[in-house]
């Protein structure tokens, strides 16, 4: 199997895994960062949603040969110690049930407002909607993001 | 676990002290078992086993307080509920309090499950006498120390007092509270000195959650663990002939490729335990790799011939099957009050409606995952199920192993809706460990889990009613349903007692696609049609709706008949509290209102949608939730339990189709099965009705009045009734949505 060189939360970090590999198993089973779910494998759920230079990213469909230098962030390498401002907002408003979607939801939310961080009801809405909360905690993913957002202002 | 106790104990026995080796004081309390009359003193108190206890308090000598949360944790918010309620009466204060899962026994208990919303509902009385007993002996402990009587001192926030000023933290104690007998009846707190029930609590896990620390089934690893992935036949009906893996023990990282489905058939096939058998007959291909992408990769390169065994079931079959049911009689009585078919034959007017619904899958984000790991002389098993101890007990027979050499760990999961009550991927895990002599780790796709499932079943209500002089005089409910029918109380929940003369009958086809409880079993599907058919009366009979269900409700109040499982008048308060709170009657124009309320899984809920119309199209704003399930032990979850509930309810009454041909599952994943997303969302506003009655359970209730309350919105705003979930098939039919 060949060796790849990648880039993860801020270090290089040296894997061996067969080219087709997702950076969704390869985070999880090769690096230990568990962080990342597995919902679906086919991008249609979220969970397994990433920062690939920065941009929102579903790692199940992202292969390990074509990461070339990309700077992958994942929940585990969102903050220092938990204290994003996603993530403060997530915990003020006790936004979990179950809990396993809710790292795809912050990323997805992270990465949207390092774009908008004054976006509209109606815009979070919009960048929130790919991924599935099974629980349905959408009223306080919401509420949190717009807690997160005035955070960022 | 090292014991130094020499003191007598109650003879109740719900509770055992031990000093630690480490330090501190750890008590174990069997929360149910309490109530058993057969506990009994333990014989060797040196040797007492903790693992006999589904729950533990452990006291530091610096006075850190752990709490072992004793039921499993599926997002409905018990782990943080059931030890606040210990930590009330222990007085301790909460943020200073630290959670931790509670691990398995399987030799006393009968509850170590996540399920039927009951876990609040039946801990409360013994989670609170154990932490005020553990108080009290710490007080016993103190003024012993002190040379003073035990009632002058007083115990607050983890600090014991006297009359002196003297002070002792808990953890000062620890020692000397651990020899003392263990005190009898001890007086409860009143709800007005709360302190922690009834303020929110964040959820015990939000930092490993939103930092993404390994909590889940999924997450677990050990030692020389290997991945397996099953191939399980494609469609109900079919068993394996043969499979070739040639490709797919070329693939990199596969470790071999095996069959198996021998043992767990066997069992199956024994008789015991089958509610529990949600699984197929066939023999199972598996691959076994060194890592998951392996695994998968591994499957999908496997080929394999199936034999048709039984036949194929398609929906269409099904449809017609159920409406025979209904059609024919072919029922059994499951409750008659008065004379129904006199009612009948007396009406001024008889409306009778059919509500069809479709199969669901689960589709817990989380797939189903469980790690095993069998060898001779013990067997190991971590992972996600809501029935740890049936799991247990069904492996311990699978293999002849004394349940003494099982152990169960349980993980956080990433939820359950009823999936996880069955425990096939258990069984299956520990087969295939036991096969290949290694600790492995099932792990399912979206694929498995969605064409596999334990689905609920595909269900038909026709409800008739007979119209006297302006009321309802007669009410039938029919049910066809497949493989099962509703539980026994449900005949039991309203209109029972409301009608004088009052029949449900029930039917059911025996199919060979499995199937089990979802969210709110029967009622999660019940409560549609019966609140759509009530609204559709109201109509009828030109009564506001809301009103004619407190009409009903009178009559039902104090009752004499002891099988009526819900309460008149907390059912009224519910429903006048949403009215109050949605504005029943006095929105802006151009919102349209529905109502609906049901009582399930002893909660009372009543529900108001508020819809608009956007280009002719029903866009559901809001949902205005009023609920009755007593004292409210952690706002903040019982509100979030709501909020999601209601969501879940709608999506699924609006959204989510399955259907089956040939035996075959039409969806395998959510590009095509659809679940509801934040776009689809109203805002969900929850209002408790404020009592002093001991709290029940809502991971459930919520969801059952959800579609009825949609559906009663888009008629008043479109003048459409709808008879058949999910409701987007019939809005696009009619070209209501695009």
């Amino acid at each position: 199997m060949p060796n790849y060189t990648i880039n993860i939360n801020g270090k290089e970090r040296i894997v061996e895994a067969d080219s087709d590999t997702p950076l969704l198993w390869v985070l999880r089973d090769e690096l230990n960062l568990v962080g990342t779910k597995f919902g679906c494998g086919i991008a249609q759920c979220g969970a397994c949603t990433v920062h690939m230079d920065g941009i929102a990213t579903r790692s199940c469909q992202m292969q390990i040969s074509i990461l070339n230098n990309a700077k992958i962030t994942t929940i585990e390498g969102l903050s220092e110690d938990g204290n994003h401002p996603v993530q403060e907002a997530w915990k003020e408003i006790d936004v979990p049930q179950c809990g396993y979607c809710q790292s795809g939801q912050i990323m997805t939310a992270s990465a949207f407002l390092a774009e908008n961080n004054n976006p509209s009801e109606d815009e979070i809405r919009e960048a929130m909607h790919g991924n599935i909360c099974r629980c349905a905690s959408y009223n306080r993913i919401e509420k949190a993001v717009k807690v997160a957002a005035k955070k960022l202002q | 676990m090292k014991s130094e106790i020499n003191t007598n104990f109650s003879r109740r026995n719900f509770l055992k002290t031990s000093v630690l080796a480490s330090g501190g004081l750890l008590i174990g309390f069997n929360f149910l078992q309490s109530c058993k009359p057969e506990a009994k003193m333990p014989v060797d108190i040196a040797n007492l086993n903790f693992n006999d206890f589904n729950a533990f308090i452990r006291i530091s000598d610096e006075g850190y307080i752990t709490i072992f949360s004793p039921n499993p944790e599926i997002g409905q918010g018990v782990k943080t509920a059931m030890p606040m309620i210990i930590a009330e009466e222990l007085d301790v204060e909460w943020d200073k309090v630290s959670v931790a899962q509670g691990a398995l026994d399987t030799k006393n208990f009968r509850r170590q499950v996540a399920g039927g919303s009951q876990s609040i509902r039946q801990g409360w009385n013994a989670l609170r006498q154990t932490g005020a007993t553990a108080k009290q002996m710490l007080i016993n402990a103190a003024a012993l120390k002190w040379n003073v009587d035990a009632s002058s001192c007083k115990a607050s926030k983890g600090i014991i007092t006297n009359t002196n000023g003297d002070t002792f933290n808990y953890g000062d104690v620890v020692k000397e509270a651990a020899k003392l007998e263990v005190p009898e009846n001890i007086a409860l707190k009143e709800i007005k000195d709360y302190t922690i029930i009834g303020k929110n609590a964040i959820n015990v896990d939000i930092d490993k959650i939103i930092t993404g620390k390994s909590l889940f089934g999924i997450d677990y690893k050990a030692k020389n663990m290997v991945i397996a992935s099953v191939l399980r036949p494609p469609a109900f009906g079919q068993k394996l002939v043969s499979f070739n893996a040639i490709e797919a023990k070329k693939i990199t990282g596969v470790i071999d490729v095996i069959t198996i489905g021998e043992r767990v058939r066997k069992f199956k096939n024994s008789g015991k335990r089958s509610w529990t058998f949600q699984i197929s007959d066939s023999d199972k291909v598996v691959v076994i790799a060194k890592n998951t992408w392996a695994a998968i990769k591994g499957k999908k390169a496997l080929s394999a011939e199936w034999k048709i065994d039984s036949k194929g079931e398609s929906t269409a079959e099904h449809d017609r099957i159920l409406t025979e049911i209904l059609d024919t009689n072919k029922l059994n009585t499951r409750r008659e009050d008065g004379n129904v078919n006199n009612a009948f034959k007396n009406a001024d007017k008889v409306i009778e409606r059919t509500y069809h619904s479709p199969f669901l899958p689960h589709n817990c984000m989380e797939p189903m995952n469980f790690y095993a790991d069998v060898t001779s002389e013990k067997i190991h098993l971590t992972g996600p199920v809501q029935t740890p101890e049936s799991a247990e007990n069904v492996v311990a027979d699978m293999f002849g192993v004394d349940k003494e050499n099982i152990h169960v760990e349980m993980t956080r999961m990433g939820g359950g809706f009823g999936r996880r009550l069955y425990g096939d991927f258990v069984y299956e895990a520990a087969e295939i460990s036991n096969v290949i002599k290694r600790p492995v780790k099932l792990l399912s796709t979206r694929e498995d889990d969605m064409t596999t499932g334990v689905y609920r079943p595909a269900i038909k209500y026709r409800i008739a009613a007979a119209l006297k002089d302006g009321k309802i005089s007669g009410y039938h409910l029919k049910e066809a349903a497949i493989n099962s029918n509703m539980y026994g109380i449900i005949p039991d929940f309203f209109p029972a007692g409301c009608i004088p003369n009052y029949k449900v009958s029930t039917g059911n086809y025996q199919s060979n696609i499995t199937t089990g409880a979802w969210r709110a079993p029967y009622t999660n599907f019940l409560a549609f049609a019966e609140q759509s058919f009530f609204d559709e009366l109201a109509t009828e009979l030109n009564i506001d709706t809301i009103q004619l269900r407190l009409n009903l409700l009178q009559n039902v109040k104090g009752t004499t008949d002891k099988r009526i499982q819900y309460s008149g008048q907390r059912m009224e308060d519910t429903i006048k509290l949403v009215r109050e709170k949605a504005k029943w009657g006095k929105t802006k124009q151009g919102v349209y209102q529905g109502f609906s309320a049901y009582y399930s899984h002893n909660t009372h809920v009543a529900e108001i949608a508020d819809i608009v119309l956007k280009d002719g199209y029903p866009i559901i704003k809001k949902v205005t939730v009023a609920v009755d399930c007593g004292i409210v032990v952690n706002p903040t979850g019982a509100k979030n339990q709501v909020e999601g509930g209601v969501l879940d309810g709608i999506g699924h009454a609006m959204y989510s189709d399955f259907s089956f041909e040939n035996g075959k599952p039409k969806y395998k994943n959510f590009d095509k099965y659809r679940l509801i997303r934040m776009q689809e969302t109203p805002k969900v506003e929850v209002h408790f009705v404020q009592n002093d009655n001991d709290p029940t359970g809502l991971g459930e209730p919520g969801l059952p009045p959800a579609g009825g309350a949609v559906a009663n919105a888009i008629n008043s705003a479109l003048g459409k009734r709808l008879y058949r979930q999910p409701f987007v098939n019939q809005l696009k039919k009619e070209s209501i949505l695009s």
